[in-house]
């Protein structure tokens, strides 16, 4: 579901196809037929940004027909917590739960909370909005307490399960059908497939790719799926979970060892100014002392990653250095520093093999805060469109961008490539695998590595003998690597990854597991969750054991995190007892005879806690974690059907348009997601949605997306004559009706019209896509791939040019997988023309400079969910 | 005198002959063979080494066998080895060889000075020098060391990074903790898009 995987992860593929062979049923849900849904059983065409509603009604057929694998969801979901008297949903509130403040457009969560509990999760969310706090959660569960209130006969009209039921009561098959266009019996078709195969004896797997995060309502898509895999008993078991196919070789790593503002290695926040002023407020912040489950151990993970990045200078005195690290204050993620290169606040900028002027949203804007900096260094393999808009981009033929005025200084830094340098990737399930060197890189092109330890050499020798505290920091940092290679001063890797594997400081000996970090400066490890990677003092990431001489698991290829574990939270592959569920899905037990987890996989459990314990009454940390809790990373131990915090915009998914829609939001009055960040400003207009008027100026719906023979912004494959020749040229998809409604011709020239840009495309009349019948009109669908640009053995306009800033609350990721458009036959007009012809555009649909989008909708009578 | 050795091997150097009497029925295989086929070898046996690599695209992770002949990639293919991948490439991972040989790319620094209107060559210790000059310049020019209200914050907003999804993690680690260290918080990849 919103996956082509045939298509963007094709080898991936032949593991459906496998299955598909062995008699797997396999359903595609998309807006559009693609080469994968040529190779599934069902196809089920969905409108682009309603699979909350379908899910949601998958939800709501699963609780009215009882179809939930009920002692699977008794025992590891939160289906029986009590929920507090205060709540009240979207179904009371016309879309908004109760909390909400139109001040700052975010939630009081305390009424979201467990019975009992309103008081320990009060306060705004506007700070864990602005941070992108969502994302610390990929390694855990956010904070609650252990100790809940059940009911587990599942009655009690504020138990999860009845208030989930509650909530999902109007997602029926006609609705369904209404919102996203879905014939009810191809809807049925889907629930009857999806509950049929789920159980003891099987399991059903739920696949998307990151163009789900790209939604205003993004995590809370996947949040849905992951419901539905919990009733149905699918999660932490062999052939279920929800499988997230991601885009860039190593986009895991850098998400686990983040390059992202909001974080440090291992998921660990970066600090917010006012909440974690000091070490004890951070590292408690993170702990939660009288917390169940592993991260009661995180200032044990804390100190271990200061004693990596300060070494000796890290020490109990000066809070392990915790006094150089820099602080947050609100949202620093990409766009909005985008918005602050065009407002001349940011003076320098590194590309480091990516390419915002295509591959980010909103290109002009990207492209407009490039020019007006004092500094910018490209490093890529490859000649850019972010290297070369001050003499060729899209802004140099309307005149925005002058070559002669344009201040920006650039350094195009040659990169070396993936097969001339070594260290690990992490694929999509967590696996690092080690790539070996295999030639020099040539001429000045250099490795990631080489260029940062050298920059940083060159800053601390600049720096040395400074007394001001702002280089302590870079002064103290532990920056001594041995160098090796050809020329001789290339950083070793393998002796980074050992660094980020950590030591026992005392010895000098490796870890082998997070389990031996300690919170007294004793060892170190750069992002804890990686520890074992080295474990033995073996690179573990460089086992290259042949798959067909290993179990199917193959445990011995690569190193997946943490402690090698293939399935996460695979305990509840176990009945509460420990036994399998069936033989048939057996793949972690409890082994009655030597008394310890074993099985397939590395038992995500602690080896010889056996199913039976129990905690003491005043137990925390992992010593409260119980014989049956597997979802052992959760403050309660369990799955969450509905989540009491954590989450900015809402404790359970539910419909909203897109920020762009052609269509009012059937269900409530609240149009979108009430939470969504937006930078309301004149460069980034929204095209107008109901209730707003005009929405019929830019009356379609398009979506973007890959193709096989493409990477991304196409740095990595437009360059590349085969695969230049393979997919030569940008264009757009339309379906044989909306091509007669406009006027449009096969192979002939169309252009695409929103409130930022007009963007030209061959057209491809296809029944690919077909029109929707959504609220008793029609609504077209146009499809885009968005790899091209103006660089390149093959050029052409770019998708993401046509993409606004809305962003999901909860990671700060733009909606760039939906928006309304115009399309028109012929190409677009060039030069200024462009500029005064969009303007128009703006001007019919009444997008003043000052105009503002509505962010609360709901009706008058409406109380706008304050308490 | 008819050189019946001659005819036969004649005869049966004849790929219909050997397609109908062979083990290639379809002749596809060895029947289609000529003298000039049979001579050839894959150019892979002539490697010097072979890396152990994987695919640098999508996330997958696809195994790679790095094909070297006297310092330079000759050919890259997928690993069977690799459980995720059985060796097998798609048409991107197939294209490996061509991302990392051709000669579009850019080997050289180069550099545009503000308000040029072309590019220059620069030598690669040059720029570094001149980049840690400009980044503990716009670190001086955009430092906080306290809020308002008198909180630490210890940072510059005047330096932004874009980037690492394509990158190695011993990469990621060694930006973040640089950046970390000079108090650069705007670091940014692919994973916020």
């Amino acid at each position: 579901m919103g996956s082509n995987m045939a298509e963007a992860h094709p080898v991936g593929f032949q593991w459906v196809v496998e299955a598909k062979l062995r008699g797997a049923k396999v359903i595609h849900i998309d807006p559009r037929f693609t080469r994968t849904s040529a190779l599934a059983h069902t196809f089920v065409p969905v409108r682009a940004g309603a699979d909350i509603a379908i899910l949601g009604g998958v939800i709501n057929y699963i609780l009215t027909n009882e179809k939930d694998f009920r002692e699977y969801v008794l025992a590891y979901t939160n289906a029986s917590t009590l929920v507090s008297e205060d709540f009240r949903d979207t179904e009371d509130l016309d879309g908004l739960f109760s909390g909400y403040d139109p001040e700052t457009n975010t939630y009081d969560q305390s009424s979201w909370a467990y019975q009992g509990h309103e008081e320990e999760l009060g306060g705004t969310t506007h700070t864990e909005r602005e941070t992108a706090a969502g994302l610390q959660q990929e390694s855990h569960g956010p904070p609650i307490p252990g100790d809940v209130a059940r009911d587990d006969t599942l009655q009690d009209p504020r138990c999860v399960y009845q208030v989930l039921k509650r909530h999902y009561a109007r997602y029926t098959p006609e609705v369904v059908a209404q919102i996203c266009g879905v014939p009810e019996e191809k809807f049925l078709e889907v629930c009857e497939a999806w509950t049929r195969n789920s159980g003891r004896e099987r399991t059903t797997a739920l696949v998307y790719s990151v163009g789900w995060t790209q939604h205003s309502v993004g995590v809370q898509y996947i949040r849905t799926g992951a419901i539905i895999q919990l009733l149905l008993g699918n999660m932490g078991r062999p052939g279920g979970g929800v499988m997230a196919l991601r885009g860039h070789a190593s986009i895991q790593g850098s998400t686990d060892i983040p390059t992202l503002f909001n974080l440090l290695p291992g998921y660990l926040p970066m600090p917010t100014y006012d909440q974690h002023e000091t070490f004890r407020e951070w590292v408690d912040s993170i702990r939660h002392p009288g917390q169940k489950g592993f991260w009661a151990n995180a200032e044990a993970y804390a100190v271990s990653l200061l004693k990596s990045y300060f070494g000796d200078a890290a020490t109990a005195e000066n809070d392990w250095g915790y006094g150089w690290l820099p602080r947050m204050t609100g949202d620093h993620g990409t766009y909005q520093q985008v918005m602050d290169m065009i407002d001349g606040k940011i003076k320098g900028y590194f590309l480091l093999g990516q390419n915002p002027a295509v591959g980010s949203a909103h290109g002009r804007a990207q492209r407009l805060g490039m020019a007006n900096l004092d500094w910018l260094v490209v490093r890529d393999p490859y000649m850019i469109e972010s290297a070369t808009f001050w003499k060729s981009g899209p802004e140099i033929a309307t005149g925005e961008i002058k070559t002669e005025e344009c201040r920006t200084e650039v350094f195009f830094m040659p990169a070396a490539s993936y097969a001339e340098k070594e260290g690990t990737f992490t694929q999509t399930q967590r696996m690092l695998q080690w790539r070996e060197q295999a030639v020099e890189p040539p001429g000045d092109a250099r490795s990631e590595l080489w260029f940062f330890f050298h920059l940083g050499r060159r800053i601390r020798e600049r720096l040395a003998g400074s007394t001001l505290p702002r280089d302590e920091g870079i002064l103290k940092l532990a920056w001594d690597y041995p160098m090796h290679g050809a020329r001789g001063d290339e950083p070793d890797a393998a002796e980074v990854l050992k660094e980020i594997n950590g030591y026992d400081l005392t010895t000098g000996q490796l870890l082998t597991t997070f389990n031996q970090m300690k919170p007294d400066g004793s060892t170190s490890g750069g992002c804890w969750i990686y520890t074992g990677v080295f474990a033995d003092g073996v690179n573990q990431a460089a086992r290259r054991r042949p798959g067909q001489e290993q179990s199917w698991v193959a445990p011995e290829w690569g190193w997946a995190w943490p402690a090698n574990r293939r399935i996460l939270y695979n305990r509840a592959s176990a009945d509460p007892d420990g036994r399998p569920w069936s033989e048939r899905k057996a793949y972690v037990w409890w082994d009655t005879e030597n008394n310890e987890w074993t099985g397939h996989d590395v038992p995500d459990f602690e080896k010889t806690k056996p199913p039976s314990y129990r905690p003491p009454e005043d137990a925390t940390g992992v010593q409260a974690i119980s014989g049956d809790d597997a979802f052992i990373m959760q403050g309660d131990g369990k799955g969450w059907l509905y989540a009491p915090s954590g989450l900015i915009d809402g404790p359970m998914p539910t419909h909203y348009e897109p920020a762009e829609s052609p269509a009012r939001n059937p269900l409530y009055g609240q149009q979108a997601n009430p939470t969504r960040k937006v930078y309301d400003r004149p460069d980034n207009l929204t095209n107008p949605s109901p209730p707003e008027r005009h929405s019929e100026i830019y009356p379609y719906v398009f979506t973007t997306s890959r193709l096989t023979e493409h990477h991304t912004a196409g740095g990595m494959s437009r360059q590349l004559p085969y695969l230049a020749e393979l997919q030569p040229e940008m264009f757009v998809e339309v379906s044989p009706q909306l091509a007669a409604e406009r006027g449009l011709h096969h192979l002939g020239w169309a252009h695409v019209i929103t409130a930022r840009t007009a963007i030209e495309a061959r057209v491809l009349v296809t029944d690919r896509l077909v029109p929707l019948r959504i609220e008793d009109r029609t609504i077209h669908q146009i499809w885009l791939p968005y790899h091209w640009g103006n660089e390149g053995v093959v050029t052409g306009d770019s998708a993401n040019d046509l993409v606004g800033l809305a962003l999901d609350p909860n990671v700060l990721i733009q909606e760039s997988k939906v928006g309304t458009c115009d399309i028109q036959p012929g190409r677009r007009p060039i030069g200024p023309a462009l500029l005064r012809y969009v303007a128009d555009y703006q001007q019919r649909a009444g997008l003043a400079p000052d105009h503002h989008t509505p962010i609360v909708t709901t009706s008058e009578d409406g109380n706008h969910g304050e308490q | 005198m008819v050189d019946l050795v001659g005819v036969k091997t004649w005869i049966e150097g004849w790929p219909v002959y050997r397609q109908l009497t062979g083990t290639d029925p379809l002749g596809r295989g060895a029947a289609a063979q000529s003298p000039r086929s049979k001579a050839l070898s894959p150019r892979t046996e002539e490697a010097d080494s072979v890396a152990k690599s994987i695919c640098p695209y999508c996330a997958v992770g696809c195994g790679q066998r790095i094909f070297v002949k006297d310092g330079k990639v000759i050919q890259i293919e997928g690993d069977p080895d690799s459980p995720i991948s059985r060796g097998r490439l798609c048409p991107k991972g197939s294209a490996s060889k061509s991302l990392v040989t051709s000669d579009r790319r850019v080997n050289n620094v180069l550099y545009r000075r503000p308000y040029g209107t072309e590019w220059e060559s620069l030598d690669l210790e040059t720029a570094m020098d001149m980049i840690a000059d400009r980044v503990l310049t716009a670190r001086n020019q955009t430092w906080e060391d306290n809020a308002e209200d008198g909180r630490p914050l210890n940072r510059t907003l005047g330096i932004s990074s874009l980037g690492g999804a394509t990158l190695d993690n011993e990469e990621n680690y060694i930006i973040k903790k640089l950046f970390t260290a000079i108090g650069a918080l705007q670091i940014e990849n692919q994973a916020r898009i």
